[in-house]
């Protein structure tokens, strides 16, 4: 955020004027100006790379985090206002990385995995950084699952939401929610 | 587990979310009421919930820019059309025009001295290809007049368009067109004193051809065309 030269009137708060520095930002990017995309790839870029790191277990992270960037930068002359610039980004975010893996005939396939997993985790992990122990223990999830865990609990999509972008029904995304948060209580059983 | 509790079971993810009807979540509540391993299911469901709710988004460990700045260069916006894209202020990414230029540079100045500094042909296998495996090169002079017609051309329209580029931009361009016409001037040089080698003249062709290319880049983005 350039708040450096910036005198705030009395009532602007920080997150307006972040809100109205994104704007500007999007708007002159959106006009082809590099700098302003290049203000916007890093005020948003640990977000996306999270977001990807996640949903893709971490495979080809750094890749598909420039592929979201470079769809943004193609798409941010459809970007109407309708919802803020960083919902907005990150839709197009799981988009890319859902276009990757929809390849994938075995998808549906994914949603249906037997109950190995369960042997694969670690009852719980017993030292170290618990944020970093529960990311690794998200890596182990199977892909649908481990998805619509990512989409509806880490980055709070509804499940019909879910549905649409991944194309089930939200029954499954449900059961599958369940399913991915049955198998990580395992892994901070005894940490709380 | 009996049936009903497993049935349960299956829901308490639901419940904790507030997704159920009302009635469902009475009769899970009742069943909670009574069973201590739901209670604590639901207390480790929380949990999860509430972690991957908490976790902290970290950046890459290397910077990604490079990479996409490479790839928006050269692939512009598709929503808008090219002329809108041409007409738009526009900065290269320096270190790539400056990268291209060094290199041009100590490329041209090492072909040059390999070719003018004794026989090239027995150190310089690509010189040798060149000349053995090529047809005749065509004289760069049966060429020069389009050529140069050519970046006169381009040179006006950037001229006229510069105040579309920022300063910085402009320099740098500047700084390479500048690298590229020394690399040409030297090729002429050698080539002076050795008309017909291959190699030279060949490399003397793609010269011009990257002049060419950056002017016709740098006039694409300045003029409306």
């Amino acid at each position: 955020m350039r708040t450096e030269a910036i005198l705030l009137r009395p009532g602007t708060t920080l997150t307006a004027l972040s809100r109205t520095d994104t704007a500007d930002d999007v708007a002159l990017a959106a006009g082809g100006d590099v700098r302003a995309f290049e203000r916007l790839y890093r005020a948003h870029l640990p977000k996306v790379h999270s977001l990807v790191r996640r949903m893709a277990a971490g495979r080809d992270t750094d890749e598909l985090t420039q592929d979201v960037f470079v769809r943004l930068w193609q798409k941010l002359g459809s970007f109407r206002g309708e919802s803020a610039f960083g919902t907005w980004l990150h839709r197009l975010a799981v988009n890319v990385v859902i276009e990757r893996f929809r390849a994938d005939t075995l998808r549906r396939q994914r949603y249906h995995v037997g109950e190995d997993i369960f042997e694969v985790l670690p009852a719980r992990a017993t030292r170290g950084d618990l944020s970093m122990d529960f990311e690794s223990a998200l890596t182990k999830l199977p892909d649908g699952a481990r998805e619509i865990f990512v989409l509806h609990d880490v980055e709070g999509y509804k499940h019909r939401e879910i549905a649409e972008l991944l194309e089930i029904s939200a029954g499954t995304s449900k059961a599958q929610l369940h399913r991915a948060r049955m198998i990580l209580r395992r892994h901070l059983g005894g940490q709380q | 587990m009996d049936k009903p509790h497993s049935h349960i079971v299956e829901q308490l993810s639901e419940y904790i979310d507030g997704e159920l009807d009302a009635g469902t979540a009475a009769d899970v509540e009742q069943h909670l009421a009574g069973c201590g391993d739901c209670r604590t299911l639901v207390t480790e469901l929380r949990a999860v919930a509430a972690r991957a709710f908490s976790l902290v988004d970290t950046p890459p460990q290397q910077d990604l820019w490079d990479g996409v700045a490479a790839r928006i260069v050269t692939r512009p916006h598709a929503v808008r059309g090219i002329r809108e894209v041409a007409r738009r202020r526009f900065s290269f990414t320096l270190t790539q025009l400056a990268a291209a230029g060094i290199a041009l540079m100590v490329l041209s100045g090492g072909m040059v001295w390999l070719t003018s500094s004794g026989d090239s042909r027995a150190d310089f296998p690509v010189a040798i290809g060149a000349d053995r495996d090529l047809p005749a090169v065509a004289p760069v002079r049966l060429s020069e007049t389009h050529y140069e017609g050519a970046i006169e051309d381009l040179e006006e329209i950037l001229e006229r368009g510069r105040a579309q580029l920022d300063a910085e931009t402009v320099r740098v361009l500047e700084q390479n067109l500048k690298s590229i016409d020394a690399a040409i001037e030297e090729c002429r040089s050698a080539l002076a004193k050795d008309p017909a080698n291959a190699y030279l003249n060949n490399h003397l062709a793609a010269a011009r051809q990257r002049k060419l290319a950056l002017l016709r880049r740098a006039t694409a983005l300045t003029a409306g065309s």
